[in-house]
């Protein structure tokens, strides 16, 4: 999925040297919904020679507040209102009587903290006690209600999850309620960011009724570890801020050719010889079991992904004979291309393989690759021709990678997790089980491709056109957020099979130094694209919304990059 | 290594590169080459000798003119201890060898001693690093000592820089160094980098932590793009209202008196010279807050239009409020050059103003506003002169006013190689000291390796003779701030202006190949991550000490 050469016909315009100013201070505090001030102008282009910006084919915006302030992505249906209350030192985050999650709910208890935390800014000001009257505008209380009676406190979520809630925000006590704690957690969010200071700095909230699902039930962000090592650290602060954008799937795509991270307790050899680094480079059962944790605290889901049979290299340092020999002319070169399919020994370790991984991620499904498998290696050894002859494959290399796909599809089968492949596989014809996801990658003809894969009666979901690690100069989450899914020829029911989409951060040229800054706050363009009601296409109050947006993650301690020239009051401290 | 060779993407392949880069890794061919940027001349030998952190010391020569207590090098040996030795915490070292020798206290003598004597020709100690300053050096490396000649303190820090490179830790540990022969100079004098606090606002920290990894890069200018249209954070002594009125926020996003001598200590302590810009006529919007009359009111239909042009030139008043501002921006900022902007004048404003309109006829000037121009740029230019001070003006000036003083420097941001080389013929022909930035706007971002681009300037590769050259004094990367704040400032600087930097202090037949630079400049960004600089990755890869914070 790397290969994207038409992703990169955009639109190029010269940008001229004019400036317009457009300074707009004046209304800020006019308006409560603005959890932080921002200020912002028009301006292009400064002492910029032949500058190529992508698409601006509609005028850059001007910062003003939007009327639903800074809530990202937007919820389905709101009301906010002018009345405004007071957020006290004694206000507190409850559990709801007669809820199904009590307080023994780790989820929930932990989201408490953090939104007290997040909304109160750290600086926790104890109240003086309960008995301390509250003032005849003051909210006291949010109290959360999960209604169904499985509230799923202690379990993973899933691709069927009930995300949903409504939050109604009256005096005294703000309501939250919701089915299952995962809709509760988006809610906990929504509430956050309803949350603003007034012009003396007191923390506010305006009445306000939400109801709110997400479009989409996938909505995932893709981080590379195997072309870069990142850091756990790196990782669940990335889970951190997917939280504040309610994105709800990590595709970890954790092995590739450059290195193998993954520390296998049934195949160690695997990164002790493939990493970059055997203890330094390396994710530790605790390191995944902490990741994965930390992620469903925050209701999002880790699916691992174990690319193969290209994508491999590293694989085969830890594991002889699992990749293919090439051969220059009659003998080895001693190069090594895909995992060989022609081999048992290959299937039983695969078997043993992913047996480990469907007990170690707890996720219903697995990503297994399947992408850009290189011919050349198998078409040079002898060994392969022989089998491809006996198996009647004549010269279709396709018909090969099938064929070892449709063993792993089998093998991966009996560990009872679904599966999601790249386009490839689909492509080539392999056999699929009726719940495999097929993942759409490439560039070009992505709309044909997702007519197809779900007139094939396929569940599906979308990256081609968020490959986030493409970058340019100027505002290109505009691009990001214009995307409609689906935009493709097909039926109501087809459309039906489009479960999300992903962001994705290919890691040839990103690490812990520019990772975080490069996916915020891009992908919160695709973010609230994946959430929100197909007509959010303003892209003037998109622009509003995600400035002060992505202010509050930068407050929140995350360096999510600026969208242009601006301010935020609290600017980046992590330096 | 097959590994990136089978990849299928013909835009990720670069097996030769990656193959060289390993063997540096693992075959721990740590030479000499572990210098960015490349000195001009280096012999370096196999032969090692080993560091150790409770038996190495900073001295001065004797002959050296810097004796103990001079600020810059004293601070410089404390500085380049701790990056020498990034592991070492105990913290019980003393920076003088002469004294530990005779005192006898050093509780650790097993290890076989080693010191870094320092001389210098002039001690310049106390003062500022200036166009003229020299910073040549000679490093050389022997069993149990190195030898660091130079002509300034300037020059040192240079040949610190470079020793601190040329130690190594070997897969135990252990520190060692070659032996080693250094004779270095930069090709340019003027090595800039150019940061926009208006644009965005960045916290002085920031700030502070980008001259440190110039100086990882030799670079020796950092140009302060102060104030600009968005915001004017500089606060004034004498008009204070142009920050209160004109900042982001007149409380927080504001550079105070005392922050810009922190960054102008700062910076003289690594050798930089710190040009403030203050850019007039045009790129003044925010000026016009906190200073009633100074921008030209734009006309509409007869009346006000109520929004505001570039500076108002047909006022006195405005030239005795520039004479005034550059009169404290001269005392406050040492540097001989005060960079005065002057470029993207828009006209429109000026055109509806019937006072503007007047005062061109007045003056005779017909209907050039190029002339209106350069009649106020030769005032503010004469105000700078009259304060002892260069000038030092973008290329619009030079392309409207050809007849500009002749000791002013002229900046090139605009065009294509073609185009500015073109440009560099005519400034130079007209006897114009030049620098060269258009080839070094590094805030334009692309997907893939484009420090190529950096790299493979020539910058001296115009039509024109010899003496012409000698007159392009250098060139500076620009990072405009329409897209770049405190969050990413650091990744996207490093290392992408180290590979200008090697263009502008290393010996361009030596290091004009960009895969033989791919593996140095690989080992050189993971030295700045792990001197704690956020820079990013070239390429698929790793480092053993990866960056720690998000």
């Amino acid at each position: 999925m790397k290969l994207r050469p038409s992703c990169l016909l955009i639109k190029l315009r010269l940008i001229s040297g004019s400036c317009d100013f457009a300074a707009s201070t004046n209304m800020l505090l006019l308006l409560k919904f603005a959890v932080l001030l921002l200020t912002l102008g028009l301006c292009q282009g400064n002492r910029q020679p032949n500058i190529l910006v992508e698409d601006v084919e509609d005028v850059e915006p001007a910062f003003e507040p939007s009327r639903f302030g800074s809530l990202w992505p937007l919820p389905q249906k709101v009301k906010i209102s002018q009345d405004s209350f007071k957020l006290g030192s004694s206000f507190r985050i409850v559990d709801g009587k007669g809820s199904s999650a009590g307080s023994s709910c780790n989820i929930l208890q932990n989201a408490y903290r953090r939104y007290y935390e997040y909304i109160f800014g750290g600086a926790k000001r104890q109240g003086l006690g309960k008995n301390r009257r509250s003032a005849p505008s003051e909210l006291t209380e949010l109290r959360v209600y999960i209604t169904s009676a499985d509230s799923e406190c202690d379990g993973y979520p899933s691709v069927k999850s009930d995300e949903s809630y409504d939050l109604s925000v009256v005096q005294p006590f703000a309501v939250l309620r919701a089915p299952k704690v995962w809709g509760a957690l988006h809610g906990l969010e929504t509430f956050s960011q309803l949350v603003y200071e007034d012009e003396y700095g007191a923390k506010s909230i305006n009445a306000t009724a939400i109801s709110d699902f997400p479009r989409f039930a996938h909505r995932g962000i893709l981080l590379d570890t195997s072309r870069h090592f990142l850091p756990v650290k790196v990782i669940l602060a990335n889970l951190e801020t997917m939280a504040m954008n309610k994105f709800n799937v990590f595709h970890w795509h954790i092995v590739d050719d450059p290195s193998f991270p993954y520390l296998s307790r049934t195949f160690p050899q695997l990164s002790q010889q493939g990493s970059y680094h055997p203890y330094t480079h390396v994710y530790t059962p605790a390191d995944v079991k902490m990741v994965i944790e930390f992620a469903r605290l925050r209701g999002i889901r880790v699916v691992p992904e174990f690319d193969t049979p290209g994508h491999t290299q590293s694989w085969g340092k830890g594991q002889p004979d699992l990749l293919t020999p090439c051969y220059s002319g009659a003998t080895p070169s001693g190069t090594f291309g895909p995992v060989n399919p022609i081999l048992n020994t290959t299937y039983d370790f695969m078997a043993q393989f992913f047996k480990e991984i469907s007990s170690v991620f707890p996720d219903g499904y697995v990503h297994l690759g399947g992408d850009e498998v290189d011919f050349t290696c198998w078409k040079s050894n002898p060994d392969i021709q022989k089998f491809m002859d006996a198996q009647g494959f004549g010269k279709d290399y396709s018909k090969l990678e099938s064929f070892y796909i449709q063993k792993l599809l089998n093998i991966v089968t009996t560990t009872k997790k679904g599966y999601i492949i790249w386009q490839e596989v689909f492509d080539n014809g392999v056999t699929l089980k009726p719940d495999t996801v097929v993942h759409v990658w490439i560039g070009s003809g992505t709309n044909e491709e997702m007519s197809k894969v779900t007139a094939a009666g396929y569940t599906t979901i979308l990256s081609a056109p968020w490959y986030l690690d493409y970058i340019s100069i100027g505002q290109d989450w505009r691009n990001y957020y214009k995307v409609e899914p689906l935009n493709f020829n097909g039926t109501e029911k087809q459309k039906a099979l489009v479960i999300g989409g992903e962001a994705c951060l290919w890691g040839e040229f990103v690490d812990a130094t520019n990772l975080t800054p490069r996916l915020w706050p891009r992908a919160s363009a695709v973010g609230e694209r994946l959430w929100s009601s197909k007509d959010v296409t303003d892209l003037n109050d998109a622009f509003n919304r995600l400035s002060v947006h992505r202010c509050r993650m930068v407050e929140r301690g995350i360096p999510a990059e600026p969208l242009f020239y601006s301010y935020c009051p609290r600017e980046y401290k992590g330096l | 290594m097959g590994v990136m060779s089978t990849v299928s993407s013909g835009q990720h392949t670069r097996p030769m590169c990656y193959l060289l880069l390993l063997m540096i890794l693992q075959l721990g061919l740590h030479t000499a080459e572990g210098v960015w940027p490349l000195p001009q001349t280096l012999i370096s030998s196999t032969e090692r000798f080993h560091l150790s952190p409770q038996a190495f010391y900073f001295g001065y020569g004797r002959q050296s003119a810097a004796q103990q207590g001079c600020s810059v090098l004293d601070a410089a040996f404390k500085r380049y201890f701790a990056l020498i030795f990034p592991d070492y915490t105990s913290g019980r070292w003393n920076l003088f060898s002469d004294k530990n020798e005779k005192d006898g206290t050093l509780p650790f003598n097993v290890d076989k001693q080693f010191t870094v004597e320092v001389s210098v020709d002039h001690n310049d100690c106390d003062g500022y690093p200036n166009e003229s300053s020299s910073e040549r050096y000679n490093l050389s490396v022997f069993s149990g000592r190195a030898s660091l000649k130079a002509v300034t303190v300037w020059g040192a820090l240079r040949g610190l820089e470079s020793f601190s490179q040329l130690v190594y830790q070997d897969d135990f540990g252990s520190y060692f160094v070659n032996k080693t022969d250094i004779k270095d100079f930069p090709r340019f004098q003027f090595r800039g980098i150019l940061l926009d606090t208006s644009r965005h606002y960045l916290p002085v920290q920031a700030i502070l932590k980008t001259l440190d990894a110039m100086a990882y890069s030799k670079f020796n200018v950092f140009h302060w793009h102060i104030v600009d249209d968005p915001s004017f954070p500089y606060q004034s002594r004498t008009f204070p209202d142009l920050s209160s009125k004109g900042a982001f926020h007149p409380m927080t996003h504001i550079y105070t008196q005392s922050d810009v001598r922190r960054v102008i200590s700062h910076a003289r302590m690594r050798g930089i010279r710190v040009l403030p810009e203050f850019d007039s006529p045009g790129h003044t919007k925010s000026w016009g807050k906190g200073q009633p009359d100074l921008l030209t009111p734009c006309y509409k239909g007869g009346i006000p239009s109520g929004t505001f042009g570039p500076i108002n030139p047909a006022l006195p008043s405005t030239y005795h409020f520039m004479a005034t501002l550059f009169k404290e921006v001269s005392v406050v900022f040492p540097d001989s050059y005060i960079h005065l902007g002057g470029d993207e004048v828009d006209f429109s404003c000026w055109k509806s103003n019937p006072y503007v309109r007047a005062f061109m006829q007045k003056m005779g000037f017909g209907s050039d506003f190029t002339k209106l121009e350069a009649f106020y740029m030769e005032n503010i230019v004469n105000i700078t002169s009259a304060l002892n001070k260069t000038s030092i003006v973008w290329q619009d000036v030079f392309d409207y006013h050809e007849r500009i003083p002749k000791d002013t420097v002229l900046h090139i941001w605009k065009g294509t190689p073609a185009s500015y080389y073109a440009e560099l013929s005519r400034m130079t022909k007209a006897g114009m000291r030049v620098v060269l930035a258009a080839p070094w706007y590094i805030n334009h971002i692309s997907y893939g390796q484009d420090w190529h681009n950096y790299y493979t300037v020539q910058p001296l590769n115009f039509s024109g003779t010899e003496e012409q050259k000698k007159l392009v004094i250098g060139g500076e990367v620009c990072m405009w701030g329409e897209y770049v704040d405190a969050t990413n400032l650091t990744p996207r600087l490093w290392p992408r202006a180290s590979a200008a930097a090697e263009r502008l202090w290393s010996d361009e037949k030596q290091t004009s190949n960009v895969d033989m630079a791919f593996p140095r400049l690989q080992d050189f960004r993971c030295k700045l991550v792990r001197r704690g600089i956020q820079a990013e990755p070239l390429y698929v890869g790793h480092c053993k000490q990866e960056y720690q914070g998000i």
